[in-house]
């Protein structure tokens, strides 16, 4: 039996789950549908570059040169926080591997007890102690974990996500832990990116009518007719979303738990996330560390090591703990088939393309040991199958 | 009984594994349970388990501490519009490399002779501390040619 060799680098990104773009060889994380994305850069972009080409030749002679040179740092500081919000991972949380999710299963099963045959379990919650409040954990059962306090799962990237706020369609990704505050700062500077160009638009076409009259400065300058209008209109909105997060920062509150009540004071409920203090909370948000991604995009997988063939023979005595009282409940990845679905799906999750390997015995992989690689356990699976197979 | 890592790689198979949990008491910070599982009680003393969980709780409440190093860096990553970030290394990445040396300290003169092996947190999102379980494969009765557990491989 000679070892399995592929030459082929594959990074960690290529093999995650979850409905995701990424680019530049796992550099950039983004939602699939960018539509909207491209169109937020464009109206950025061209709004700007008509500001430039009418407004600041006019306005820097006669006004102040100071004026284009803000709007350029303006400009800058808007786009940096635009495609840093939406290249950065907004906090998502992988997966449980196989061992994991069935640790939990059997934790689930023993809290619930014996549920008797044809009566539904209980839904599958944990109550934890927060600054004593008590919050339900849900179980998520794409993720197979608990989700922890704040986190939520996002159907449009198929994630759960720490601390989740939204699903952003103008910036093409989740808005979470990691990247709220570059969103913010960018609805910010947006905000005052706008107010700037209308502003200063409507100066120019001021002052301008004054020396040529109004029509005529209308003809010379059709660029800022159209700046204009498109700030009007974005206006509203920019600064209105500016202002709720404002809000919601100083009480410390995701958009997505006011959007679900959670803390809106019935049944006593308060947010135990606050510090009851804007000061306090908005350090907390906009100042706290910069938490680093926990999804490894750029690491390798093990598909380009050699496996010597002596290690990979011998049967796995981790007990298959999968006969339940209760069955697992089916999601939309794996099979009805309680005992291997746990095995299939990481197998599935892994092999997103390509054929699955054969539906032997599934073996919970060991012979490659856990300080190697984070991800051993799925593609060490497949590297034994494939080996059987020669 | 492995006497080191390499030792535990070769001469050793999964037996199960553990879960340690977060510890959301106080609120998202990271922080885990020291619950003794009763899967260790026989692997290793309790003291020493809740050292080292005990140990990486401060290493995190260090990481994620809201101070004003902690300010200081955001306002700075700010001002540059964070691209401060693509040549300096955070105060969270330092710690957690610290904690990468740490757990891999603990593993070659803790763990691995008592055939445990812990996982960095950062591996398994942040979610739990895995430690996997090793038993000796001579000790399983079973195996002809393999290594003895005094630790001369054939090779």
């Amino acid at each position: 039996m000679s070892a399995v060799m592929i030459a082929r680098k594959v990074r960690k990104w290529e093999k995650l789950p979850g409905k995701n773009s990424f680019c530049c060889d796992g550099r950039v994380m983004m939602a699939r549908q960018k539509g909207v994305f491209y169109l937020t850069v464009f109206l950025i972009v061209g709004t700007c570059s008509l500001f430039f080409a009418f407004e600041c030749p006019y306005l820097a002679t006669h006004l102040s040169p100071a004026i284009p040179v803000f709007a350029i740092v303006l400009f800058l500081f808007v786009m940096a926080m635009l495609l840093r919000t939406s290249f950065s991972d907004p906090g998502v949380l992988p997966r449980a591997l196989p061992e994991e999710a069935t640790f939990i299963e059997m934790e689930i099963e023993a809290a619930n007890g014996n549920v008797p045959a044809g009566q539904r379990p209980p839904p599958r919650i944990r109550n934890v102690q927060i600054n004593g409040q008590i919050v339900k954990l849900k179980y998520c059962h794409t993720c197979k974990i608990f989700r922890p306090p704040r986190a939520s799962h996002c159907s449009i990237c198929d994630n759960c996500v720490d601390r989740f706020d939204h699903h952003c369609p103008w910036v093409g990704n989740c808005v979470g832990k990691r990247n709220y505050r570059y969103f913010y700062l960018f609805t910010l500077s947006l905000s005052l990116l706008t107010i700037y160009i209308f502003t200063f638009a409507i100066v120019h076409v001021v002052m301008r009518s004054v020396d040529s009259g109004f029509v005529k400065t209308l003809q010379d300058t059709p660029g800022t007719v159209l700046e204009v209008l498109v700030c009007f209109f974005t206006l509203w909105s920019v600064v209105g979303l500016t202002g709720f997060h404002s809000y919601l920062i100083s009480l410390n509150q995701t958009t997505n738990e006011d959007i679900k009540g959670s803390w809106s004071g019935k049944n006593r409920l308060q947010n135990p996330y606050s510090h009851k203090n804007i000061v306090k909370n908005c350090c907390e948000v906009l100042c706290g560390p910069a938490y680093p991604s926990v999804l490894d995009r750029r690491g390798l997988t093990q598909d380009d090591l050699p496996v010597p063939a002596s290690t990979a023979a011998q049967s796995n005595p981790v007990p298959q703990t999968t006969k339940t009282t209760a069955p697992l409940i089916p999601n939309e990845h794996t099979p009805d088939d309680a005992k291997s679905s746990i095995a299939d799906s990481a197998i599935s999750h892994a092999e997103k393309g390509s054929p699955s390997p054969k539906k032997e015995k599934p073996s919970t992989p060991a012979k490659v040991p856990p300080l190697a690689s984070p991800e051993t356990d799925v593609e060490a699976s497949i590297i034994i199958a494939k080996e059987k197979a020669l | 009984r492995f006497h080191n890592l390499q030792e535990l790689r070769h001469s050793a198979s999964l037996a199960n594994k553990v879960f340690l949990q977060r510890d959301y008491s106080d609120g998202t910070t990271c922080r885990f349970q020291t619950k003794f599982p009763s899967e260790l009680e026989s692997r290793i003393e309790r003291p020493l388990f809740e050292d080292t969980v005990k140990r990486l709780n401060i290493y995190y409440a260090e990481a994620e501490k809201m101070g004003g190093q902690s300010y200081l860096e955001g306002c700075l990553a700010c001002a540059t519009a964070y691209l401060i970030f693509l040549c300096m290394e955070t105060r969270y990445e330092k710690v957690l490399k610290k904690i990468g040396r740490y757990i891999q300290e603990q593993n070659e003169k803790i763990y691995a002779p008592r055939g445990l092996l812990i996982t960095d947190p950062i591996e398994r999102g942040m979610r739990v501390i895995e430690i996997s379980i090793y038993e000796d494969r001579g000790s399983s009765g079973s195996c002809s040619g393999s290594s003895s557990t005094s630790g001369s491989s054939a090779r």
